[in-house]
């Protein structure tokens, strides 16, 4: 599904990534970990298309055909979705208005007529219930003064109306206590199918007792220096970081 | 001929037919001293009216008809409203709807006995004795114009409409005059729209005073989405009495040139003003606002929230000032003008102007000049809406507070269409 080759990218003299190579297929769910600073919310910015960052070197494939000059909002039709790290708060448009704006955009893209009204209500309802989420959430303006948690509960719930192919979660886990987090971890658990695809970046291995991933990689300097199974997560959680990065390190020298 | 000699030699030719004579006379004498302002005058520094000023225009059109088809796409119609349209500051009563029992609709000069009797009285009162060149002009010259009497205690039972229509072969400078007198305990809604329906270039003046007595509600809705060759100076005065309500809108989005002079007199305690504008536009336009709140007395509260977007290389001034009088204690004056520039030819002159001689007083004034967000941007389009569309949902959500306030649902709608025309989006987004 999601095909990338030797990724280079950053911001004018800066290189954060630097030379990235993942395959994603559907049905699998791969976790990406590392610590701060290693270049994992911009490697989901890159995919998702966000024009901040340049593009120096290698390729990004989405069933089959490269997306790299693609807008954001086309490789948004092709289903692929970004859970941000920080959601922005966008005071004057409610939840409600962006998600059908969303879904009908999308549609619309794709040449079918708008959601019926009762229909889409349904569907935000429905996903309401699976996440958990209070009556009034719709009619607040988007991300304005919600908690952490909130917000990231806001990702999920797009996510969940959108359905996507390819969900990439950038540590959705952050700012949720271990209640809403298993609430969340299990609305993703129950939006998998075998025909669609995650990457969970986060921190923590916390999230992957939830949400189990089929593989690891750890980012670091704008490099995945480790791939592994779902083992090479409890390992990074008994041991930290600096084991690998002193692997790493050595081998550079 | 340069438009102030025009005026003058019309004036003197016409003056036998007119009304308030020495009122009128005073105020070209005034006009013929002063002249029109220039961009030395402080107050129109950065609107430079000389090329309008010299251009040549026609006092009088030569067309005098107009169907209701062509006037049916600039007014509210799911709504029942009373509606009053002018051709070229000639009333149509075959195109208007204003027999209303309880109040009094009609032009200034067809009022009745007993309403000229109100009009001698108001016409004029809330303007200053010494007006500017605009404000002399219409005084010496303005004849037709909008007349709207609530006696006590009547709540107009629907919205009225005003349309000032112009239509005319050549250039034309129009004047129109509105004079709306609102009793104690009285309501009106309305709103009001200069429009014009033919090719050529149109200058207008406009004056409208607005009495607000005791614990009366108005709100007065101006729509300014006139086509490219339209110019006008827009003048409002609102006198206020005691615990009484008075709202202005302003929603500006076409017109070459307009300039908005919008002043408030709080002539009784504990009352409430409030003026809200958008302002929305482009290529080679400009809308300036001046506002002026004079607190004469005390506990009164006036509110002022105006949002600009400007594209292109449109150019907005926005000059708020706020006058607290040494009597007007325990005032509350709030001002805001936000703006945002979509391009790097695009400007915005703003300017909050203080003016605070009471010392228990809560006044604050705030302005911001920016660009959309960019990081907003990617998030919109990151869920799949085009870079248009979320450009626009930003700027809805921008304008967002000023759309809420308005109370005809109607027209809330019609400008969240206008708005998404103007930006070239389909989209009309209930908020
Ligand atoms: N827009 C940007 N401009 C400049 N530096 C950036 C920008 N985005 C990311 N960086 C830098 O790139 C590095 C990786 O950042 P990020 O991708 O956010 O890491 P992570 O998500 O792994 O914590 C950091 O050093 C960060 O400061
Ligand atoms: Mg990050």
């Amino acid at each position: 599904m999601l095909k990338i080759k030797g990724l280079k990218a950053g911001v004018e003299d800066n290189n954060i990534l630097k030379g990235i190579d993942l395959q994603v297929n559907k049905g699998e769910i791969h976790a990406i970990m590392g610590p701060n600073g290693s270049g994992k919310s911009t490697l989901s910015s890159v995919i998702a298309g966000k024009e901040e960052y340049e593009v120096e070197g290698g390729s990004i494939e989405f069933d089959g055909t490269s997306i790299m000059d693609l807008s954001p909002e086309e490789r948004a039709h092709l289903g692929i979705f970004l859970s941000f790290q920080y959601p922005v708060e966008i005071p004057g448009v409610s939840v409600s208005n962006f998600i059908k704006t969303s879904i009908n955009e999308t549609r619309k893209a794709k040449g079918l007529e708008p959601m019926p009204a009762g229909e889409l209500l349904k569907l935000m309802r429905e996903k309401m219930e699976l996440l958990d989420i209070k009556k009034g959430f719709l009619s607040r303006s988007l991300n304005q003064g919600f908690s952490g948690g909130e917000k990231k509960r806001n990702e999920i719930f797009q996510l969940a109306t959108l359905a996507p192919k390819l969900a990439i979660l950038d540590e959705t886990d952050s700012g949720l206590d271990i209640d809403a987090l298993k609430i969340v971890a299990n609305g993703i658990n129950k939006l998998r199918t075998p025909e669609n695809a995650t990457i969970v970046i986060t921190h923590y291995q916390r999230l992957l007792d939830y949400i189990v991933p089929d593989f690891v990689h750890v980012l670091y300097n704008g490099r995945i220096v480790k791939s592994g199974t779902k083992e090479l997560a409890f390992e990074l959680e008994a041991k930290g970081y600096d084991w690998i990065i002193k692997e790493v390190e050595e081998q550079c020298i | 001929m340069h438009l102030k000699e025009k005026l003058i030699s019309a004036f003197d030719q016409s003056l036998d037919q007119l009304s308030f004579q020495q009122r009128r006379k005073e105020s070209m004498e005034r006009l013929k001293q002063d002249g029109f302002p220039t961009i030395r005058n402080e107050e129109w520094k950065y609107t430079n009216l000389q090329p309008l000023l010299k251009k040549e225009f026609e006092l009088q059109a030569s067309i005098s008809s107009i169907t209701l088809e062509e006037i049916n796409e600039y007014i509210l119609k799911d709504t029942d409203t009373y509606l009053m349209v002018f051709l070229n500051g000639v009333f149509q009563p075959n195109l208007s709807s204003i027999s209303c029992q309880k109040a009094h609709i009609s032009t200034i000069k067809n009022a009745n006995e007993e309403q000229q009797k109100i009009i001698e009285k108001y016409w004029g009162s809330c303007l200053p004795k010494k007006g500017d060149a605009f404000v002399s002009a219409n005084n010496g010259l303005a004849q037709e114009g909008a007349f709207v009497y609530l006696p006590k205690s009547v709540v107009l039972d629907k919205p009225l409409q005003i349309v000032y229509a112009t239509k005319n072969d050549n250039a034309l400078f129009t004047q129109t005059r509105s004079l709306v007198v609102v009793e104690e305990n009285a309501q009106v809604q309305i709103t009001e729209r200069h429009q014009n329906f033919s090719d050529s270039e149109v200058f207008t003046n406009a004056v409208t005073e607005i009495v607000v007595k005791q614990n009366a509600i108005v709100d007065f809705y101006k729509i300014q989405n006139d086509n490219f060759k339209c110019s006008i100076v827009d003048n409002t005065w609102v006198n206020q009495a005691n615990n009484c309500n008075c709202t202005v809108d302003t929603f500006s989005f076409g017109g070459k040139m307009v300039r908005n002079n919008l002043t408030f007199s709080m002539l009784g305690e504990h009352s409430e003003s409030n003026m809200r504008g958008i302002t929305l536009i482009g290529k080679d336009q400009l809308v300036d606002h001046h506002t002026l709140v004079d607190h004469l007395v005390p506990n009164c509260l006036s509110n002022e929230l105006y949002k600009g977007i400007y594209d292109h290389n449109a150019k907005g001034v926005f000059n708020g000032k706020v006058m607290v009088h040494p009597d007007a204690q325990k005032t509350n004056a709030f001002q805001s003008n936000n703006n945002l520039l979509l391009t790097d030819d695009a400007s915005i002159d703003t300017k909050p102007q203080l003016e605070i001689y009471a010392d228990d007083v809560a006044c604050s004034h705030g302005c911001t000049i920016g660009q959309l967000d960019d990081e907003a941007l990617f998030y919109l389009r990151a869920r799949g809406i085009p870079k248009k569309e979320a450009q626009a949902m930003l700027m809805y959500a921008f304008a967002n507070d000023v759309l809420n306030n308005i109370k005809i649902e109607e027209l809330k709608k019609k400008l969240n269409l206008i708005i998404a025309e103007k930006i070239g989006v389909e989209l009309a987004i209930e908020l």
